[in-house]
C-alpha cells in the first residue's frame, strides 16, 4: 500500500462523505425540527433516484439538468407526507414513539412495495450522462467526476441551508419552531405550515442527493435500505438534529469508509462505519454534537 | 390485588386454554401442506413477536435487531448439527442460552443508550453480524448451510412430507412464549419493566434497578427467539445469513406485535394470525412473489394501524382497554 494510494482512496473517501452528509441532511432537519426521525428516508433517496431515471429515459434530462425539478417533486412529497401521516402520528395519544417509528416505516415499506411493484426489482442505470464514469486528474490524483459534482452540490446545498436558517424569515420561525412550538402558535406561526415546510425542506435535500447518485448508482428498489442506515448512523453521529452536525458526520463517514476499505475486503466496507457508530455512541450517548 | 385483576388474568388461562385446543385440531380439517405450511409460519411468528414483544412492548426498548438472535438460534443449532452431528433438541437450548448471553452482552453497552440511539444500535449491531456470517467461510458464508436429510426422526427432528411435528412445535412454542409472557405479566419483572417503560427516571428514584430490569428482558426475549431461530432452520432444512438474520426477519418480528398491540399479552397473537396468513395469500394470488404485493399490504396495514388505532387491534376487543396494573405509575402521579 503506497502513499498515493492512500491519498487516492482518501480523496475519494471524502467527495463520498460530502454526499453522505447531503444524504443525511434532511434526516437531521426534520429530527431537530420536530423531534421525528423519518425511517422512511431511504425511500425517498429511493424515488428521487427514479424519479432522475425516468426524467432521463423519457426526456432525455440529464440527472444534472433535472436535479431541480426531482428536488421540487420532492419537496411536494415530503410536504403531502407530513400532512397525510405524520401529522396525525405525532398527535397519538397512546404509544407516541411507538407510532413515530412505525408510521414511517410502515411508509418505507409501502413505498419499497410500490416501486417493486411498478418498476419491477430490476437494476436500472443511467447509461451515459455529461459526468457519468468520467474521472479528472487534479495534482495526480484521479477523482471520479460524479462524485466530485454531488460533493460540490452538498457543499453549495450546506451554504444555502446555512442562509437560509440564518438570514431568511422563514428560516427564522423554522428555528423558533424548533426552540418551541408552543410559543411560536402564540405570536401566530402556524406550526404545521412550518413542519410541512420543514419536511418538504428535507425531502427536496436528499432529492437532490438521489439525482447525484442516480448518475453513479444503480436505481431499484431496495437502493435506499443501505443509504438509510448509514444516513441514521452519520446524523447520530453528529448527533440527531444537528444540521452541521449531518455535515461533519457525513465526513467522517465517507472517510471511515475509504479506511475501512483498504484494510478489509471490500464487502465488509460498511462494518467500519457501524463500529465506528457503536464506539461514538458507547462513549457518547448523544453523538459527536448532540447536546447532553 | 385486586379481584377484577385476578379473575381477567383467570379468563386470560381460560381462553388461552381453549384457543390451543381449537388450533391443536386445525390440522384434522386442514390437510392442505401448503396451508399447513402456512400455520406452521404464523405459528412461528406469533411465537416469535410475542418474545420480541418482551423487550421491546414491556420494557419499551424497542428492537429492530431481532433477527440477530433468530440467526444466532437457526446457525448454532444447524453449525452444531452438521459439523458435530448433535441433535436439534440439543442445539436449539445452546442457540437459546447463546443468545441470551449475546443480549446481555451487547445490552450491558447498549442499555445506556436511549430513544432512536438505541435503535439505530439494534439496527446495526445485526447488520455487522450477518456480514461476519457473509463472510464466514466455514459457516457456509453467504450461500449459507443445507441440513442434509437422512430419514424420517424424532430425533434429528426431519420429516420429509409430514408437516404435522412441525405444526405441534411451533404450537408448542407459542403456547410457551404466551405462558411466559403471561407469568411475567404479573410478576415483579413485569411491573419494573412497565414502570421503565413509562418512565426510567422515575422508576429508578422508587428503587427499580433499571438497567437489570432491561437485562432480564432482552435475556428472556433473546432465548425464546433463538429457540424460533433453531426450530426455523430444522423446517425449512437450508439457511443463509440473509434468510435467517437479514433486516427483514427483525420486520417480521415486530410487525405483528404493532399490529395486535404492543406491550400487550393477546397483540402478538393477533397480528400474527392476521398479518402472515393475509400476507402470504395476497402475495401469491395477486402477484407472485417479488412483485411487491406483501410489502404493500404490510405497509399500508402498519401506517393504517398505527393512526387509527395506536393501541393495536386487540383495543377492539375490549371497549375499555385492560389498565394494566402498574403501581410504579400510580405511585409517581400521586
Amino acid at each position: 500500500m503506497t502513499a498515493e494510494t492512500i491519498i487516492q482512496s482518501l480523496a475519494s473517501g471524502l467527495l463520498m462523505g460530502l454526499l453522505y452528509g447531503l444524504i443525511a441532511v434532511g434526516l437531521a432537519l426534520i429530527f431537530g425540527l420536530m423531534d421525528v426521525v423519518n425511517f422512511a428516508h431511504g425511500e425517498f433517496l429511493m424515488i428521487a433516484m427514479y424519479a432522475s431515471f425516468f426524467l432521463f429515459a423519457f426526456f432525455a434530462l440529464d440527472p444534472l439538468l433535472s436535479a431541480p425539478l426531482v428536488a421540487a417533486a420532492l419537496f411536494v412529497f415530503g410536504a403531502v407526507v407530513y400532512l397525510l401521516i405524520v401529522r396525525f402520528a405525532v398527535r397519538a395519544k397512546a404509544n407516541t414513539g411507538m407510532v413515530q417509528i412505525f408510521s414511517t416505516f410502515g411508509l418505507a415499506v409501502l413505498m419499497r412495495g410500490v416501486a417493486q411493484y411498478f418498476f419491477t426489482p430490476d437494476y436500472r442505470s443511467i447509461p451515459h450522462s455529461w459526468v457519468g464514469g468520467k474521472t479528472i486528474s487534479i495534482a495526480g490524483i484521479y477523482l471520479p467526476q460524479p462524485q466530485l459534482v454531488g460533493a460540490l452540490i452538498a457543499i453549495a446545498a450546506f451554504a444555502g441551508l446555512y442562509f437560509f436558517i440564518n438570514r431568511t424569515d422563514f428560516g427564522r420561525a423554522l428555528e423558533a419552531t424548533r426552540e418551541d412550538a408552543g410559543a411560536v402558535a402564540l405570536v401566530g406561526i402556524d406550526k404545521n405550515k412550518v413542519f410541512a415546510v420543514g419536511w418538504g425542506l428535507g425531502a427536496a435535500l436528499v432529492g437532490l442527493a438521489g439525482a447525484v447518485m442516480s448518475i453513479f448508482f444503480y436505481v431499484f428498489p431496495d437502493v435506499g435500505a443501505s443509504f438509510a442506515t448509514i444516513a441514521y448512523v452519520t446524523v447520530a453521529l453528529g448527533g440527531f438534529g444537528s444540521v452541521f452536525g449531518a455535515f461533519a458526520g457525513g465526513i467522517i463517514v465517507g472517510l471511515v469508509e475509504a479506511i475501512t476499505t483498504l484494510v478489509l475486503p471490500a464487502s465488509l466496507k460498511t462494518v467500519g462505519i457501524y463500529g465506528v457508530y457503536l464506539l461514538v455512541v458507547f462513549i457518547r450517548p448523544r453523538g459527536l454534537f448532540g447536546s447532553i | 390485588m385486586d379481584k377484577a385483576f385476578i379473575q381477567h388474568r383467570r379468563r386470560d388461562l381460560v381462553v388461552a386454554a381453549c384457543l390451543t385446543v381449537v388450533a391443536a385440531m386445525m390440522p384434522l380439517a386442514v390437510t392442505n401442506g401448503y396451508y399447513q405450511e402456512l400455520m406452521v409460519m404464523t405459528l412461528l411468528y406469533a411465537a416469535l413477536s410475542q418474545s420480541w414483544n418482551i423487550l421491546s412492548g414491556y420494557c419499551g426498548q424497542i428492537s429492530l435487531g431481532h433477527a440477530l438472535y433468530f440467526g444466532v438460534g437457526a446457525y448454532t443449532t444447524t453449525l452444531l448439527f452438521t459439523k458435530f452431528g448433535v441433535l436439534p433438541w440439543f442445539g436449539m437450548p445452546a442457540g437459546g442460552v447463546l443468545s441470551a448471553m449475546i443480549a446481555m452482552a451487547l445490552g450491558y453497552p447498549c442499555f445506556r443508550l436511549r430513544g432512536h440511539y438505541f435503535v439505530i444500535a439494534t439496527i446495526v449491531i445485526a447488520e455487522i453480524t450477518l456480514l461476519l456470517i457473509q463472510n464466514w467461510e466455514w459457516a457456509g458464508a453467504a450461500l449459507g448451510l443445507t441440513i442434509p436429510m437422512k430419514r424420517d426422526s424424532w430425533a434429528t427432528f426431519q420429516f420429509a412430507r409430514s408437516k404435522l411435528p412441525y405444526f405441534y412445535f411451533a404450537l408448542g412454542l407459542a403456547c410457551v412464549a404466551w405462558l411466559v409472557t403471561w407469568w411475567l405479566e404479573d410478576s415483579k419483572w413485569g411491573y419494573w419493566w412497565r414502570a421503565v417503560k413509562d418512565n426510567p427516571d422515575a422508576a429508578e428514584s422508587l428503587g427499580v434497578v433499571v438497567f437489570n430490569s432491561k437485562m432480564g428482558a432482552a435475556a428472556v426475549s433473546a432465548f425464546l427467539v433463538a429457540i424460533g431461530g433453531g426450530f426455523y432452520a430444522q423446517f425449512v432444512a437450508y439457511i443463509s445469513p440473509e434468510s435467517v438474520m437479514g433486516f427483514q426477519i427483525s420486520l417480521l418480528m415486530a410487525l405483528p406485535a404493532v399490529l395486535g398491540g404492543i406491550g400487550s399479552l393477546w397483540g402478538p397473537i393477533l397480528g400474527a394470525v392476521i398479518l402472515i396468513p393475509l400476507t402470504t395469500l395476497t402475495s401469491s394470488y395477486i402477484g407472485g412473489s417479488g412483485r411487491g404485493v406483501d410489502l404493500i399490504v404490510y405497509g399500508g396495514l402498519i401506517i393504517a394501524i398505527s393512526l387509527a388505532r395506536p393501541q393495536g387491534l386487540v383495543s377492539l376487543f375490549s371497549r375499555k382497554a385492560r389498565p394494566a396494573a402498574n403501581p410504579v405509575r400510580e405511585a409517581v402521579a400521586s
